[in-house]
């Protein structure tokens, strides 16, 4: 078996659409029509945004980034599933049309990329922590999260997500055993994207699957294939179901591939094999939702110009808004790290304030 | 007030704060059913349930990760780290996570909790139980650390710690939750971060210590009276935020002194407390400071630890140093 090549040992990933976009045998959408329609949009937005903040990287206009490119079906799935009003998403890295979702906009996202701190500030009525990089460490912060909101009285539910990579941390495993000890309303959704950044899947786990974990921890896990948007929704709205009532929390892997790079930095024709990256890119997840939205008579190829032009002036307002902000002060190494700071604190602020003159 | 040891005091201070806020929730090992291996949180669960005062499972990562959680759902957590020296396990949560939540999210999520964590020597523990390991924590902005030496202190810190917006690593010294015994008023009362305390008064060395090495001092200052010197202890109480200008007032008025710590000294806060001094007391000074601290090897086993542990004896053969010199 090649690094990447599917595992045809183990599970198999639940899936409603065929790659042709017809349902399969047997399955019916779970999403209503018009909703499958909001969500091809929101994958559209991501693909369109990525293309332009990729070329911006090269520009010299954002920081390193990482694209969604390949996952959107996975992310936009599992985000449709939740209810933004009561629900929480506790991100890693990758998923902006999730955060895109709960309320978080491009511009800021853009804002954060163009170098200034605001741009990570979600605003009040947001549920949604900021993006992680230090890997899995959110996971420990969403379980507390749906164990505090249990304990308020709220019967919001909370998605965290992770990769392959991160789930090789420690942090994936207390997380998951506290969250099953306390029926905690948390959807642990793993994104098997096949790389962490060079490091393929098979050599970060021995296991058949990382929805098997879930046995260990006693509560469910379910493996569906990421690239599906309609039972990614399904899995999760089941997730998000069984969260709601009380039922404790649930692994998903969602078996998905990073059709783009790790990050901005990263050359994956290191060490991605170009016949694998063909491969994948047959089954791109944008293709397998446009081709079921042309049999429902809810897109075709003018309409979904007319969509890429709205998407591409959207991002371009955005970009515009993040580039006209006024640049990062130095005065915001000091805000916000203490509610009461300390003395030490306030004077190397006022100290460097006085200091700088024209320069660093 | 009613004479109480340490480990009243803070227990005194939990229960208040339980009863006053009830957004405050404590998590430990150990810390429900059996009131936490050192009685800390005794009859705690019995009265607020077992929602309030929750056993966890084996997992410092997780009972801090959690905590940040808890937190950003509007709750005010008291986590309890068994022992500091396995806070190492839940360093990448508090110093990644807690210490920064605020910053990273722009003033949205701030972490009001009070991570509590025990410590230190010469009550014959296993290894990683004893370790001072302060300077870590103190090393990581965004957090505070607070290390009490007196029953009353330890009340009026905690609750202080409880009520700040801002994460607190509370550190409390073994030796003292039995030991250290002083009057703690019935009423509610907080002790502000910030201001180091005088526990003893003299006027030819300076010795500034914290936690249970403030006790150690002060042994050091009695034996070196008797021999004609007169030492003035003060208690830092809390290294974040750092009473720098008590500090220099102080060394200004000795011109001579001594930092005690339990931890080792390469790096130290000791080191920290002596630059300072350099920075704001240079012109006070008649003789090298010098610092009493562990040895620079990791702590032994616990048969000789009174040879690592600084001891009045080894203070007060620095005191006679300093005070001949200049």
């Amino acid at each position: 078996m090649s690094a990447t090549e599917e595992r045809t040992d183990g599970p198999v990933p639940d899936s409603v659409l065929a790659p042709d976009g017809t349902l399969r045998e047997g399955r019916e959408p779970a999403m209503a029509s018009e909703d499958v329609l909001a969500a091809f949009r929101l994958m559209l937005l991501t693909r369109v945004f990525d293309e332009r903040a990729f070329s911006l990287q090269r520009q010299g206009r954002l920081g390193t980034f990482s694209t969604v490119t390949g996952q959107e079906a996975s992310v936009v799935g599992s985000a449709f599933a939740l209810d933004p009003a009561r629900d929480w998403v506790v991100p890693q890295y990758r998923e902006l049309p999730a955060m895109l979702r709960q309320g978080f906009t491009l511009e800021r996202f853009l804002l954060y990329y163009v170098g200034n701190p605001v741009g990570n500030l979600m605003e009040e009525g947001v549920n949604l922590l900021p993006f992680q990089i230090s890997l899995a460490t959110q996971v420990p912060h969403a379980v507390g999260l749906g164990w505090g909101l249990r304990h308020r009285g709220s019967d919001g539910c909370v998605i965290t997500y992770f990769g392959d990579g991160a789930s090789s941390e420690g942090d994936v495993h207390e997380a998951m055993n506290l969250a099953g000890l306390r029926r905690a309303p948390v959807i642990f959704f793993l994104q098997n994207n096949g790389y962490a950044i060079s490091t393929p899947v098979a050599k970060q786990t021995a296991a058949q699957s990382f929805a098997l974990r879930a046995a260990g921890y006693g509560f469910p896990g379910e493996l569906v294939d990421g690239n599906d948007l309609l039972a990614v929704y399904e899995v999760t709205a089941g997730a998000v179901a069984r969260a709601r009532a009380g039922d404790g929390p649930t692994l998903i892997e969602s078996r998905t591939y990073r059709l783009g790079p790790h990050n901005t930095a990263d050359d994956p024709t290191r060490y991605v094999d170009p016949e694998e990256l063909e491969a994948r890119r047959a089954l791109d997840p944008l293709n397998r939702v446009r081709a079921y939205l042309h049999a429902k008579d809810l897109l075709d190829d003018e309409r979904e110009a007319a969509l890429r032009d709205e998407l591409a002036e959207e991002v371009a307002a955005a970009v515009n808004a993040a580039e006209s902000y006024a640049a990062a002060h130095p005065r915001q190494i000091f805000e916000h790290v203490y509610a009461r700071p300390p003395d030490r604190v306030t004077r190397q602020q006022r100290e460097a304030t006085a200091d700088r003159g024209s320069g660093p | 007030m009613t004479v109480m040891n340490m480990v009243e005091a803070i227990r005194g201070a939990l229960e208040h704060e339980l009863e006053r806020d009830e957004r405050v929730i404590l998590l430990g090992q150990d810390i429900g059913r059996n009131g936490g291996v050192f009685r800390a949180t005794e009859g705690l669960q019995e009265r607020f349930g077992e929602d309030r005062v929750v056993d966890m499972p084996l997992a410092e990562g997780v009972i801090v990760g959690s905590a940040v959680g808890l937190a950003a759902a509007g709750l005010v957590p008291v986590p309890e780290l068994q022992f500091l020296g396995f806070g190492s396990q839940a360093f990448h949560q508090i110093e990644g996570q807690v210490a920064r939540m605020r910053f990273r999210s722009q003033g949205r999520y701030g972490m009001p909790m009070v991570i509590r964590a025990p410590f230190g020597g010469n009550v014959r523990t296993p290894e990683m139980h004893s370790d001072a390991h302060e300077a870590k924590y103190a090393n990581s902005p965004g957090l505070k650390v607070v290390m009490p030496a007196s029953a009353y202190d330890a009340r009026g810190l905690l609750t202080e710690a409880i009520r700040d917006p801002d994460p607190v690593l509370f550190c409390e010294p073994l030796r003292g939750y039995r030991l250290i015994k002083d009057e703690v008023p019935e009423e509610d009362y907080t002790v502000p971060f910030g201001q180091a305390r005088l526990a003893r008064d003299g006027s030819d060395v300076a010795l500034i210590a914290w936690s249970a090495a403030v006790a150690v001092a002060t042994k050091a200052a009695e034996l070196a009276a008797a021999e004609g010197i007169s030492c003035a202890v003060l208690d830092l109480r809390t290294l974040v935020p750092c009473d720098t200008d008590r500090v220099a007032e102080l060394v200004a008025r000795t011109g001579r002194a001594v930092v005690v710590h339990e931890a080792p000294l390469t790096a130290g806060f000791g080191a920290e407390v002596v630059a300072t001094i350099q920075e704001e007391a240079f012109w006070s000074l008649e003789a090298p400071i010098r610092r009493v601290t562990a040895y620079d090897t990791p702590y032994p086993i616990a048969s000789i630890e009174e040879y690592y542990i600084p001891s009045a004896e080894r203070i007060l053969r620095s005191i006679r140093q300093v005070a001949g010199e200049g």
